[in-house]
C-alpha cells in the first residue's frame, strides 16, 4: 500500500516531545517495543511525521529505516495528520457523472491541498472516497458526519466558509 | 440479596445500538423508584442473538426482551420490575408460548440446539468482575494443573481430548504443545492470536468482550505445561472493547494472585503482556504475528523451523487462537472423554460460528460438530429472510470457499468442510440467496486480499493481482472462456508456491465458485449476462412503457439526466412514458427505487 508522506512542517511542541520521551522511557529495554511505542506516539501528535519516526529511532536505538518501514506496513500508521474537518468527496460513478471531480477541484483550489493532505492551520484535511451509497444526492462530500449532497463547484465555498 | 438480576448485553453489537446508555438509563430509573438495592444491573458479554439487540433479560423471570431502546427502560421498570407485569410488547416472540407464558430462552430454536463450551459463560457473568468468572468455575482448572498434574498428564488430556484449533488450520492442540515441552531453551512464550480478521467473523471478540479471564487461565495451564512464564496476547486494535476487558482481568488476576510471581503458592510463575495490531490482516498468520509482536513489519517466514522450536524472539513459542483457549479449562475440569464424546469422529467439541449475510437470526451459535449446514442455517439462523431462495454458504472467509445447496447435509468438521472445497476458517459463515452474484463474491474477496497481501512472495503479491484483473473483467462482460481456464491455472499456481497461508489459501474463493456455479461464470462470459442482476456493467435498465404512469421522479432524480420522456401514452394514462437513455445510464438504481408503479426493471 502506497502512503502519502505529510506535506506540512512539523509542529510539534517542547510538551509533547517530552511526553513521548516518557513513553520511550518506559518502554526502553522491554522486548519489541517499537511498535507500542509507535501506537502511543501516534495518540500523542496524531499520526507519525518523520520528525516523530527520528526521535523514536533514537531513543530506542533502531534505524530509522526500520521505524519508517513498519509505519508503512500497517494501516494504522499515519504519515500526515488529519485536520479537525476532514472532507470527504464522493468520486464513485454516480457522483462523478454529476460533476463530484469539479467539486473536488474547487475544494482543491480553495484550500490549497491535494488528496491525503491537511491544511497548514490543521483545520482540513481531503480525501477521495468511493460510492458512500447516496447516489441519489450525487454529488455528494462529507465534513466530519455531516453529509452534503446535490453540490455544484460553486456550493462550495459557503459551504467551506462555514468552517473556517 | 438481590431479588431482580437484569443482564444487558455490553458486546460490540449491542453496544453500537446504545446498549450503554440503557444501562444508564436503568439504573437512573431504579434510583428513582427506589429499588436500586433490590435489582442488580449486570453488563454482560455477547448473548449470541445480535439480530435482536440491544438485549436485555430480566431474571428470575428469564424474560427476554428484544430491540430494546433507551425510551423502553421506564416502562419495564414500572412495570416488570416494580408491579411484576412483564411488558410483553418486548419480549422475543419465540419466548411466548401460544398461552401467551413466557418460556426459556433455551428452549427457542436459536439455542436449542446449541451446546455451550467456549460461549459458556458469555452472556452469563459480568466480564468486568473475577468473582464472577471464579463462581462459575474460573481458575479452578489452573488451580487442579498446578497441584495435581504433571506437565505430561495435561499434554495428555490435551491429546486424548482431540482438540483441534479453532483459528482455521485445525491442527491438534495437545500435539503443539507437545513439539514446545523438548528442548533446554532458557526462555519459552505463549501466545494468544486474537488478530480476528476475517469479514463477517466475531467470535474471538466475543470470547474476549464476554469471558476475558477463560483466555487467561488457559494461557497459564499452557505456560505451566510446556515451562514458559511469560505469555503475549495479540490483539486488534479495532477492538477497544476487548482491549479494555483484557486489561481489567489481566489487572485483577494479579490482584488476585492468579497471575504473576508463585501462582496458587506452587512456585509457578506466570505474566501475560497485550499487544496491540495495528491493521494488518496478515498478521493473523502465525509467523507473521510473531514478527508484529518482535515490533517488525508483519511478514511471515518460512517454516520449518515451526514456532514450537524456534518462535518468538527466537524461542520455543505454542500459538492458540482465542476460541481455542477458550476450550482448555473445560477439557481439564470434565475430562477429555467429555470433550471427546461431541463431536464427529475427527472433529471433536464444539465450534462457534459466527452467521451473517441473507438469514434471519444473525449472531453467534456454538454448535456440536458434526452439525449440518441445515441446521445451523434452517432452524438455528431461522432461513432466509423475504422468502428468498437459499444460494450458497461462504465459511472460512477469504480463505474459504462457498458451499451450495447440494453440500447442505453434510456434517460439518474440518476435513469435511475441505473435501467440498471449503474450510472451517475461524468459523464466519456468510449465507447467500439468490439475489449474490458468485462471481461478485470472488472479486470481493480477491479485493480483500490483494490489499492485505504483505508483499514478500510473488505468488501472492503479483498472482492475486491478475487473478483480480481476470475477475474484474469478466465482471465487466469483457471476458473470455479462455480466461476462465487462465484463471483456474493462475490459482493452482498461487495456492502452490505462496509461502504462508494467505496466499495459499487465497484462491479459495475463485476455485470454490468454479466448481458449483461455473454456469454463473459462462453466463457473464458468453451470454454477457449477471444472473443475479448485480454486475453492473451487464445489466440494463428499462421502464416498461405499459406500466409508466408518467410522473417524472424517475427522471428528476436520474443523477446522470438519462432519462427523458417519450411520445408514447399507454391505454388509461394520461401522461407520456418515460425512456432510459442507455448511453448515459451509469447503472446506480436510484430510478428503480424512486418508481411507484414498480415500471422499471433491471436484468
Amino acid at each position: 500500500m502506497k502512503k502519502r508522506k505529510s506535506n506540512l512542517p512539523f509542529k510539534g511542541t517542547p510538551e509533547q516531545e517530552k511526553q513521548l520521551l516518557a513513553v520511550i522511557e518506559a518502554h526502553k529495554g522491554e522486548k519489541g517495543a517499537l511498535m507500542p511505542v509507535m501506537q502511543e506516539a501516534q495518540e500523542i501528535y496524531g499520526y507519525l511525521p518523520i520528525e516523530v519516526q527520528q526521535i523514536i529511532a533514537k531513543g530506542l536505538s533502531v534505524p530509522v529505516e526500520e521505524v519508517y518501514g513498519v509505519s508503512t506496513f500497517y494501516s494504522q500508521f499515519a504519515l500526515t495528520p488529519k485536520g479537525e474537518y476532514k472532507i470527504s468527496v464522493c468520486l464513485g460513478t454516480a457522483c462523478y457523472v454529476k460533476g463530484a471531480q469539479e467539486v473536488f477541484d474547487r475544494i482543491v483550489e480553495i484550500l490549497g491541498i491535494e488528496a491525503d493532505e491537511c491544511t497548514e492551520d490543521g483545520k482540513f484535511s481531503l480525501e477521495a472516497c468511493r460510492c458512500i451509497g447516496a447516489c441519489g444526492l450525487a454529488p455528494v462530500m462529507t465534513i466530519n458526519e455531516e453529509v452534503y449532497g446535490r453540490l455544484v463547484a460553486d456550493d462550495v465555498d459557503d459551504i467551506l466558509k462555514k468552517y473556517m | 440479596m438481590y431479588r431482580s438480576q437484569v443482564l444487558i448485553c455490553g458486546g460490540t453489537g449491542c453496544t453500537s445500538s446504545h446498549s450503554a446508555q440503557i444501562i444508564e438509563a436503568m439504573e437512573k430509573e431504579l434510583k428513582a423508584v427506589g429499588l436500586e438495592n433490590d435489582v442488580n444491573v449486570v453488563k454482560t458479554g455477547c448473548f449470541g442473538l445480535c439480530a435482536l439487540g440491544p438485549i436485555m433479560i430480566v431474571y428470575p423471570e428469564g424474560c427476554f426482551y428484544s430491540r430494546v431502546t433507551v425510551e423502553d427502560v421506564k416502562e419495564i421498570v414500572d412495570e416488570h420490575l416494580l408491579k411484576g407485569r412483564i411488558v410483553k410488547r418486548l419480549l422475543y416472540d419465540e419466548t411466548v408460548t401460544d398461552t401467551n407464558d413466557v418460556k426459556s430462552l433455551n428452549e427457542t430454536a436459536f439455542y436449542k440446539k446449541q451446546k455451550r463450551v467456549a460461549l459458556r459463560n458469555c452472556g452469563v457473568i459480568d466480564p468486568e468482575n473475577i468473582d464472577e468468572y471464579i463462581a462459575r468455575d474460573g481458575y479452578a482448572a489452573l488451580g487442579k494443573v498446578l497441584t495435581e498434574m504433571k506437565p505430561e498428564d495435561v499434554i495428555q488430556t490435551m491429546l486424548d481430548s482431540g482438540l483441534r484449533g479453532r483459528g482455521g488450520g485445525g491442527f491438534p492442540t495437545g500435539l503443539k504443545w507437545k513439539f514446545a515441552t523438548g528442548g533446554n531453551a532458557d526462555q519459552k512464550y505463549v501466545c494468544c492470536n486474537a488478530d480476528e480478521g476475517d469479514p463477517g467473523a466475531f467470535m474471538d471478540r466475543s470470547i474476549l468482550e464476554g469471558d476475558p479471564h477463560v483466555v487467561l487461565e488457559a494461557m497459564a495451564i499452557a505456560g505451566y505445561t510446556i515451562g514458559a512464564n511469560q505469555g503475549y496476547i495479540y490483539v486488534r486494535a479495532e477492538y477497544p472493547i476487548a482491549v479494555e476487558r483484557l486489561r481489567i482481568a489481566i489487572d485483577q488476576a494479579h490482584e488476585y494472585g492468579l497471575l504473576g510471581k508463585d501462582i496458587f503458592g506452587t512456585g509457578f510463575d506466570f505474566d501475560i503482556e497485550l499487544r496491540l495490531g495495528a491493521g494488518a490482516f496478515v498478521c493473523g498468520e502465525e509467523t507473521a504475528l510473531m514478527t508484529s509482536i518482535e515490533g517488525h513489519r508483519g511478514e511471515p517466514r518460512p517454516r520449518p523451523p515451526f514456532p514450537a522450536v524456534k518462535g518468538l524472539f527466537g524461542k520455543p513459542t505454542i500459538l492458540n487462537n482465542v476460541e481455542t483457549w477458550a476450550n482448555v479449562p473445560q477439557i481439564i475440569l470434565n475430562g477429555a472423554e467429555w470433550f471427546a464424546s461431541m463431536g464427529t469422529e475427527k472433529s471433536k467439541g464444539t465450534k462457534v460460528f459466527a452467521l451473517g449475510g441473507k438469514i434471519k437470526h444473525t449472531g453467534l451459535v456454538e454448535i456440536p460438530m458434526g452439525t449440518t449446514l441445515r441446521e445451523v442455517i434452517e432452524e438455528i439462523g431461522g432461513g432466509i429472510p423475504n422468502g428468498k431462495k437459499f444460494k450458497a454458504a461462504q465459511t472460512g472467509g477469504p480463505s474459504g470457499g462457498c458451499i451450495p445447496v447440494e453440500h447442505f447435509d453434510v456434517p460439518i468438521d474440518y476435513d469435511n468442510l475441505i473435501a467440498i472445497g471449503s474450510m472451517m476458517g475461524s468459523g464466519g459463515l456468510i449465507v447467500m440467496d439468490e439475489d449474490n452474484c458468485m462471481v461478485d463474491i470472488a472479486k470481493f474477496f480477491l479485493e480483500f486480499t490483494v490489499d492485505e497481501s504483505c508483499g514478500k512472495c510473488t505468488p501472492c503479491r503479483v498472482g492475486t493481482k491478475r487473478l483480480l484483473e481476470i475477475l474484474t473483467k469478466i465482471t465487466e462482460g469483457k471476458g473470455t472462456l479462455e480466461d476462465i481456464d487462465k484463471m483456474e491455472q493462475l490459482c493452482y499456481y498461487i495456492k502452490e508456491n505462496s509461502l504462508c497461508g494467505l496466499g495459499q489459501t487465497a484462491p479459495n474463493p475463485v476455485l470454490s465458485t468454479l466448481r458449483y456455479f461455473r454456469d454463473e461464470y459462462i453466463a457473464h462470459v458468453v451470454d454477457k449476462k449477471c444472473p443475479a442482476g448485480v454486475c453492473k456493467s451487464l445489466l440494463s435498465f428499462n421502464i416498461d412503457k405499459e406500466k409508466c404512469i408518467g410522473c417524472g421522479l424517475c427522471a428528476k432524480n436520474c443523477p446522470a439526466s438519462a432519462i427523458e420522456r417519450t411520445d408514447y401514452i399507454a391505454p388509461g394514462h394520461k401522461l407520456a412514458s418515460f425512456a432510459i437513455d442507455k448511453d448515459k445510464c451509469v447503472k446506480c438504481g436510484v430510478c428503480m427505487s424512486n418508481c411507484r408503479p414498480k415500471a422499471i426493471e433491471k436484468k
